[in-house]
Parts: structure tokens; sequence; C-alpha cells
């Protein structure tokens, strides 16, 4: 019910639950449904208890509602944080077929059988019946809201900030210390996940500096809005505290309005030279039996909802608490005209003055009644019991400092007595300092005096000069409680209403010997879900400790991670939807590629051709089939631009260079290709390539397209952590060079339709390179082949890449070739016997590769003196072969296995694996390289082929891994 | 996390590429024997505390980074240039 309308924006009109609503500019969804009377909420996760709203903040167990619709619809939100704006549809959650009528309320009465564990001791037997029949059925009946199924059609948004002073919450704590800070010149970032900052300050009625809070709030806020140095963040949580002062926050961006085009949320990265914590405190329950009806709130938030949006909780309002603080609430609701209808202090010492309500000192609320709203409380005082008729009531069992931050990098709070309640340790966090309520210090005044202390105690740590101010006056009351945690009683008395997890749980997992906090938590759920237990981890621990006869210091809280609140995983994921989960690099063929209707291939963030595909071909093998025919009988092209290119100059470029590859390349000629292989320092094989010598201290390096990034790495580490004083430079031209290969008998003849200058087969003989010119355009030409045909590489500058390459296939489809893609490169390259990573895999050796020869008797190398031991010499260690079925056979598949003869298919008869497989249209047959132990001793023995996965089994003819041309004589004709 | 790139200034740890321990810059000579080659390449302190590690900062500048850091506290205590810290191992 509204009672006052003051400071209250426009009419706004939503929908609950399909039913209209208005509330006001400025209402949250729990505050203009209260308005409305509404109390009733949702369902609890378990037993679907009737429940209503019960804080006011982000800490909400309860009111969890489904915001929007469609795609769009979000579930979980709380009532508490989500704005209401025109047009707003909101759905209650874990009920059906409605919230006054929800049938798996049956688990409520079932109850004595649903206790803490009941998932472990019911549910074990039959195993397979878990994933079946127990584990849906209980997804169904106990859920939180569920995602809408479809596509997220939401867009986020990532960002980083940086500042001096980052103040965490805008209370009196975080107004004083950004002010202090502010005006002692730093850069100060103020966050605050409400709407508005302020925060108590908005819900309580009382004076600073002679004005009302909230105006005093209202001017500094206005004053720090206006300086320069200053980045106010409404609607930010900070979520977590990591690592060299790097907090995350989460912007709720466009949360409060109609869904638009612009991002619903914002993930920050605030690197923060300091901190300030000005996190607040929350207040904590007290355990009585059903003390979850709807109309059970905390005191503070019947204040907040009464004084900062004018709204009562309740027609009839009792109080119940056990520290001074509780007895604001009744004075506030009796000053706005809303009927108290008792204040119950369970101390029998507690000082309330004179007042015009009912008071009940050393008494107890022990039970409630009214099915899906409060009706009326019992309160117990010494042997008598009486009824309270009452609509709504207030409870509080003392604050607790929201100590989160300071905990996330595995700091531990520590218990203070005289609050009853956890606080910072200091330096748990580096650079953060805890202010205010969070600190323990609750009255207005200390939380001004320490926001001002901990903000110059930053300036002056930043080499600044603080000007200690002027402290207003403000309410300045000794906080007073006497710590009382449940009320003693038989009923279910709950802790934890996001779990339904009552006190008689805790206990129960205390006699089960789960004494632990962190086994009792994981035991019980108390602590879960979306509120991580922020209204009930003090309280049940405290039961816990007495179950235990321990203390609350001795037993100790559980670990505090981040988030503080929940993030979405879109937001942490903000651009990483769909295209955007990795950069995507194309050649400068690739819109030519597209319109020949190439199917592309992802080769790491490269895309690549898989064929061209020609009318009346219907599967990607007839495709396949005729491309390695344009390089085996005519001409054929093919985009190489994605191999890495290193283009290394300086007097020591040879010697870098004899040092990471096995071979020796300071002897090169210039004007020559050479083979290269690269190993790790471990003696396994790292990556393969050409490299070609352009000058006397000019070399370019190939290195293969997975692994560029990988060797540019590499030659950076040899170079500045190895070999620091080389005269050598290099930088990745990869992508400054576009290279084509033309390969096949009618090359030579293409090519020289391109050059300004002829060349021939002496004057370019195979392995020969240098500076030729393309059309006109300066550029390379290299004669290697990586098919065994006669065959170049051309390169030009990426500028004219697009150009050359419709010249090049335009040239080669007139003499009956064309272009081809990556599955005619790789038959090309398998008939060949040449390796790509599918065979230097990782694990393999130069020994293995059969290349053993390669590695340089006359010079150290990366990898040498590790690739000569024994057990990497090892004749009987798995070698390069090629591999030719016997017979006429369907498939051969990469990946099998391969056994001998006779022997049975498993792992102990292992003698090799398959690495590469291919139709090659040459043979006529399937063919495949792969490792087989002491492989080049056994050419022609045959052997098995094995898969299990696809239940393939062939015979195999062990041969060489060339099958194409291995005299070599057309790569040099 | 942030580390302090010599040359580039602090900067997020998203910028750089982490290889292990600064073991990797004291290299052994071609016939240092089994020994110091299986401790070069494969064995590896543990430590709780303070640690050298080689970082680049791959995303910048480039430079191959030693970074003094506690694995307990997380702390980075000091950053220098690779290069420089092999020029004074005299290598």
């Amino acid at each position: 019910m509204r009672v006052s309308e003051k400071g209250l924006g426009a009419q706004i009109g939503f929908r609950f639950d399909g039913v209209a609503y208005t509330g006001r500019a400025g209402d949250t969804v729990a505050s203009a449904l209260l308005a409305n009377g509404v109390r009733l909420m949702g369902r609890s996760f378990k037993y679907h208890r009737p429940r209503g709203v019960f804080s006011a903040g982000s800490e909400e167990p309860n009111a969890l509602v489904t915001i929007g619709t469609g795609a769009r619809s979000e579930p979980n939100v709380r009532a508490t944080v989500q704005e209401i704006y025109e047009g707003l549809e909101v759905r209650s959650q874990s009920a059906w077929p409605s919230l006054k009528f929800d049938v798996m309320a049956v688990n409520d009465l079932a109850a004595p059988f649903l206790g803490a564990g009941f998932y472990y001791k019911t549910f074990m037997w039959p195993k397979a019946f878990w994933e079946k029949l127990y584990e849906p059925v209980i997804r169904r009946a106990a859920g939180l809201g569920s995602l809408s199924g479809q596509h997220n059609a939401d867009t986020y948004d990532r960002a980083f900030a940086f500042c001096d002073l980052l103040v965490v919450g805008s209370g009196p704590a975080g107004l004083m210390a950004a002010t202090v800070a502010a005006d002692a010149g730093l850069d100060v970032i103020l966050c605050d996940e409400d709407t508005a900052m302020g925060g108590r300050l908005l819900a309580e009625i009382e004076d600073i500096g002679g004005g009302t809070a909230a105006d005093w709030a209202a001017a500094q806020v206005a004053r720090l809005a206006a300086m320069p140095n200053v980045r106010l963040m409404t609607r930010t949580t900070v979520t977590g505290a990591y690592d060299g002062g790097v907090y995350g926050a989460l912007e709720r961006v466009t949360h409060h309005v109609p869904r638009s085009a612009a991002p619903l949320e914002c993930f920050w990265r605030i690197t923060a030279r300091r901190a300030v914590l000005c996190a607040g405190a929350l207040e904590r329950p007290i355990a009585f039996e059903n003390n979850d009806r709807p109309g059970i709130m905390m005191a503070g938030a019947v204040r907040a909802y009464l004084n900062r949006w004018g709204v009562t909780a309740g027609k009839l309002v009792a109080v119940f608490g056990n520290n001074d603080d509780a007895h604001r609430t009744a004075r506030d609701l009796h000053a706005a005209g809303v009927a108290v209808a008792a204040l119950i202090d369970s101390r029998a010492d507690a000082e309330v003055g004179d007042v015009p309500y009912p008071v009940h000192l050393g008494a107890q609320v022990c039970g409630s009644s009214g099915r899906l709203g409060l009706t009326g409380i019992k309160v117990r005082q010494g042997d008598a019991q009486i009824d309270i008729a009452a609509d709504c009531l207030a409870v509080s069992g003392g604050w607790n400092p929201t100590v989160h931050l300071t905990c996330h990098m595995n700091g531990r709070p520590a218990w203070r007595e005289d609050i009853a309640a956890f606080v910072p340790v200091p330096d748990m966090v580096p650079g953060l300092e805890a202010a205010g309520a969070c600190n323990g210090a609750f009255s207005t005044a200390a939380c001004l005096a320490e926001g001002a202390a901990a903000a110059s105690r930053a300036v002056e740590a930043l080499g600044g000069e603080a000007t200690a101010p002027a402290l207003p006056e403000a309410e300045d009351r000794a906080y007073r409680l006497s710590p009382l945690w449940a009320v003693a009683g038989k009923g279910r008395a709950w802790l934890d209403f996001q779990n339904d997890v009552s006190v008689k749980d805790v206990k129960q997992a205390a006699v089960e010997n789960f004494r632990s906090v962190e086994h009792m938590k994981r035991y019980t759920t108390q602590g879960m879900a979306t509120d991580q237990g922020k209204n009930s981890n003090v309280g049940a621990l405290a039961v816990l400790a007495d179950a235990t006869g321990r203390g609350i210091p001795e037993t100790g809280t559980t670990t505090f991670r981040p988030p503080y609140s929940p993030i979405a995983i879109a937001a942490l994921g903000a651009g990483a939807q769909g295209k955007g989960f990795a950069p995507q690099r194309f050649t400068t063929s690739h819109q030519q590629t597209i319109e020949m209707g190439a199917p592309m291939i992802e080769a790491g963030l490269w895309y690549r051709p898989s064929y061209f595909p020609r009318a009346g071909e219907t599967t990607w093998r007839q495709s396949c089939d005729r491309e390695v025919g344009y390089v085996r009988q005519t001409v054929g092209v093919c985009d190489v631009s994605t191999l890495g290119k290193i283009d290394i100059q300086g007097p020591d470029a040879g010697k870098l260079l004899d040092f990471v590859y096995t071979g020796m390349f300071s002897t090169l000629k210039v004007g020559r290709v050479r083979y290269g292989l690269m190993l790790r320092e471990d003696g396994t094989v790292m990556d393969d390539g050409t490299c070609a010598r352009m000058g006397p201290e000019h070399f370019v390096m190939t290195t293969t397209t997975a692994a560029a990034g990988e060797v540019m790495r590499h030659l950076e580490f040899v170079t500045q952590a190895l070999h620091p004083d080389w005269a050598v430079a290099f930088t990745s031209v990869t992508e400054q060079w576009a290279q084509f290969a033309v390969a096949g008998p009618k090359s030579l003849e293409l090519l020289n339709g391109v050059l300004d200058t002829p060349v021939d087969n002496d004057s370019w003989p195979f392995m020969a390179c240098g500076e030729v010119g393309v059309m006109g355009v300066a550029g390379r030409l290299f004669r290697i082949s990586f098919s065994g045909e006669h065959a170049y590489e051309v390169a030009v500058p990426a500028r004219y890449g697009a150009a050359l390459f419709a010249e090049l296939v335009r040239r080669a489809e007139a003499k009956e070739g064309g272009a081809y893609g990556m599955e005619a490169l790789n038959v090309l390259r398998i008939e060949k016997g040449h390796i790509t990573h599918s065979e230097i895999h990782g694990r393999v050796t130069a020994f293995d590769v059969c290349m053993e020869r390669m590695v340089s008797d006359k010079k150290d190398c990366i990898g040498k003196v590790m690739a000569a031991r024994d057990g990497l010499v090892d004749p009987m260690r798995e070698r390069l072969v090629g591999l030719r079925p016997v017979g006429a056979v369907k498939q051969l598949s990469a990946g099998a296995h391969i056994f001998e003869t006779g022997a049975a298919h498993v792992h102990a008869n292992d003698q090799g694996y398959v690495t590469s497989v291919c139709y090659s249209p040459d043979m006529g047959t399937m063919i495949g390289l792969g490792f087989v132990k002491n492989g080049p001793a056994r050419m022609g023995e045959r052997m098995i082929v094995r898969d299990h996965v696809r239940d393939l089994t062939v015979e195999v003819e062990i041969c060489s891994p060339v099958f194409v041309d291995p005299e070599g004589g057309r790569l040099r004709g | 996390m942030r580390i302090n790139c010599p040359l580039c200034g602090e900067r997020d740890r998203r910028e750089f590429y982490y290889k292990g321990a600064a073991v990797a810059l004291a290299r052994p000579g071609r016939d240092a024997g089994a020994q110091a080659w299986d401790e070069y390449v494969h064995l590896r302190e543990n430590p709780a505390g303070k640690t050298h590690d080689l970082w680049q900062h791959e995303a910048g500048c480039g430079a191959w980074i030693v970074v003094v850091r506690n694995t307990v506290t997380h702390e980075v205590y000091e950053t220098a240039l690779a290069a420089d810290v092999k020029r004074s191992m005299g290598a």
C-alpha cells in the first residue's frame, strides 16, 4: 500500500503473471507489487512454499521472477533489483499451474522425507534410475526459473576502466571517501549497485549536517558528478576483487528500460591503484517456526520501502528484533501513520522509551499463521504465549558487514563478539581498505569518519596530500544487540529461504558428522544458488556451532568467492557470441573464392577453400579428384598466403637459422631455397617449412599455417633470451604478401604469361628463388613444390593479391586447369609423402619422420642434444611409412591402429597408427601415411589396420611414403 | 593480474604469453652432459613463494620478460627484459 507519493515519478503500467498493475517511476518490481498489495511473489525452490519479498536489495532470496518474453526472457531476476518500465512483463517462477495453487506444494507435505541429504540417501539405487528418472523429475519439481531455450537475442558489452581510487558503495562512507579523494585530485570511480547513490541514507529518516540524510547524499552526489576526475557508476555491482588491483564489475545498462539494440549489461574490468570498500551491511533474520510466510520481511527492508518508496508492506505491522535498530522500523511506521501491532524485543533490558504501541520485552516470536500471506504471529514471553494479529512482521537479527570482496583472495574474516558479526581483516586484498558498516562501524557518523579516513590514507599512499574534511554532524547512536539466531520450537524454522534449509537440517548435518561448515553447506545446500546465503550464512553457522558445541569463530565461515552477485555468462563472454568468438582471417582471394562457391574450412583463424565445385558434381570427392588432376596433368592454382612468412635480416641471420633449424642455412646460396625442420628443445619436431635466401643478409622463412605464431614466439625467444647479442632482426610479413602456388606440368607456361621477364628451367631450377616482375608489380618467385610436380609459388604485395589470383585462375582454366582447394592439396601431399601437423603432431622426432639425416653434425641447434637420446633413436620407435591397401577397399581411416596379421586388435599388440588418408586418383585406391614400429625395415609387410570406432578392418601393405614420382623427375624437369 | 613490461609499462596479463621458469635462459652447452640437459629441459622447482618466470608481451612489443613473482600471493615483485638478464649472466 502506498502511503506517500513524495519524490516519486510518473505512473507506469506493467504486468505480473498477466495481471496489469500500476507503479511509479523509480519503483522496483518489489516496491510496485507491495504498493499494489501483492505479497505472494514466488514459490520456494524445494518445498514450493509460498514466499513473498524479503529484502530490498540484491541479496533477495525469495522474490525471483522472470522478465520479458521469448528469446529475450530472463529468469531469476530479483524483483528487488529490477526497475519497472512501461510494458514490463513479469512472471513468477517455480509454480505450476499458478502461484496461488501450485501442485508441487505436495513436496511440502512430504517434507519429513525430503530433509537434508535426501538426494544422497533416497536416490542412490538403482544407479541407472538417476539419469532417466530421478534427476529429470527432481529438476521439474524443484527448480528456479528456466531459460527460453532459444538463442540469446540480447547484446552484452565489456569494457576496461582505470582509476586511482575505486570506491565500492555510495552510502555515507562511500560518498565521504569519494569526496575526500576527488578533492585531493585523484581519479575516482564510485560504483553502486543501486539505481541511485546514497545507500541506506535513501532509506532512513535521519539528519546529516542539519538537513535530511537523503538531501545531504543528493548534494554530495551532485558535487561529485560535476568534478571531471570522478566517474559515477550506478546500477554497477563490483562483483570480484582480483590480483593487481583489478576488480570485476557488472553494469546493468538497459535492464530498466524497454529492450533496445543497446547492450543489456556491460562487464567492466576496473584497474584501481587503491580501493575503499564501503559496501555496507546486510540485515539477518531470526529463525522461528514458519518464519517464511509472505509478509515476514527484514526490518530494514520494511523501513526502506516506507521511507524511499512510500510503500508500507502491511496495514498492521509487528516488529521483532534483538537490537535497537529494529526499533526504528516501528518508529518510522508509526510516524507514517501505519498501525504498529507490537514491538517485540528479545532483550528484557532493551530501552524503548515511551512509545504509543504495544511493546513486549524479553519476548520472542515463535510461530506464524496465514497460508498465502501472514495473518498473525505467536509471541512467547516466559511461560505465556499470546497471538497477535499482523499482516506484516519486520524482523531484525542484527546486521552482517558485507565483507565479501575482502575475502576474494583467500582471506577469512574475523569474528567480533560485540556486534556478533564477522568483520574484514586488514590487507586481505592488497590496496583495499574497508570503511563504514562493512567494517563493523554502524552509525552514520562513524561511516562518514571511516570513509574520510580511508580515502585520506589512499591519497597519501599514492603520494598525494589529503586535507581532513570537516565531518557533518550525523546520527551516532551505539548499536546494541544480544545475539539470537533461532527461537526454540518444534516446527520448521527456516534459515536459508532460497534453498529451504531449516534449523533442523543444519542440526541433522551435525548429527551425521558433517561438522565442518563447508561440509554442512554441501550436505544441506545452505548458502547456495543466487543469493549465496547472504541472509543465512551467519545464522546457519551459529546453529552449527551450537549443535557441535563450538564457538562461532572456531566454526568459521564458508569461502567467499566471486562473483558477489550473479553474472550472466553472456556478460562475461560479451562479444564472443557467434562470429565474435574468434577473429576471422581472410586471404586476398577470399571474395573470389566465395563467389566460386567454395565451401570454406577453418585453418586456425584463417578461412580456406575446401574445393571449388563445378556444375554436375554431387560429392566433394568428384571436385577434389578433378582438382588433383589439374596439378598432375595441366596446372592448378592455390592460395598459400596463410602460411607464416617471416622476413629475417641482419649479419647474423644465417647463425639464427642454423640454430633454429636442424639443417645448415648459413651456407645456402643467395637465390636458393632449402627445406627446414625445426625442433623443440626436447627433440620433438616443432614445425617445418622452407627458407629462401633473398640476399647475403636477407632470408624469408615460411612456417605452417598452424604454427606461424608459435614459430614467431620461438624466434623471439631465441634472439632475446638465448642470444641477445646476435645482429639479426625479423618481422612477420604473412599479411603483407599474397602468395599463390602454381603447380603442374603447364605451370611454367602459365607463369611466363604473367612474368615481366620469362624464366626457364635453367635460370630457375628446382629450389631457386628471387625477385621478379609480375605484370609490372615487384614480386617474388620460389620454385618449390608441395605436390611433387613442377611448381612455383609466386608472391606479390597483398594489395595485388585478389587481381593476381583472378588472373592466374583465368589463365589456368584456359589451359584446362584451375583453382584447387585444401582437399586436393592434401591428396597431392599425401601422394608425395609430405608431412603436415597430422604427422608432426607434437610427439614425433626427426628420426620418427625419417629425417634424422637432416640434423646437421656440423653445428648445435635447438633440440639436437635431446633428440640424440637413446630412446629417441631406437629403431623400434613408430616411424613414418606409406600404407597401401591389399585389394579393393572402400575406406581407410586416420586414427586407426595397426596390428600384425593374426594378432588380436588390442593395445598390447599395437604396432602403430594411421595419420593421413586419401583417395589417390593416381593410384586408383585409398592410400595412407602412418607410423609403424621399425617401419622403414618392414617395407612390403602386410599388416592389419583396425578402426574400432568406425568398425573398419583393412589389410594393408607397408610401403614407401612417396607414392608418386619417387625419383623426383617431375619436380625437377 | 598486471605485469610491468619494461618497454610498455604495466599491462593486463591477457597481453602476455606464459612460458615457464626462467631456467630456460641458462641453456647448457652441447657437451654439458645428460644430467645438465635433463635438468634444463625437464626439472623445475615448484615453489610456494618467490618464482622467476618467463613471459612474453606477445600482444604488445614482443619482449620476453623475466617476472619475479609470488605464487602464493600473486604479487609481482619486479620485471626485467630477458635480454638484459641473459647478458648479465655472461653467456
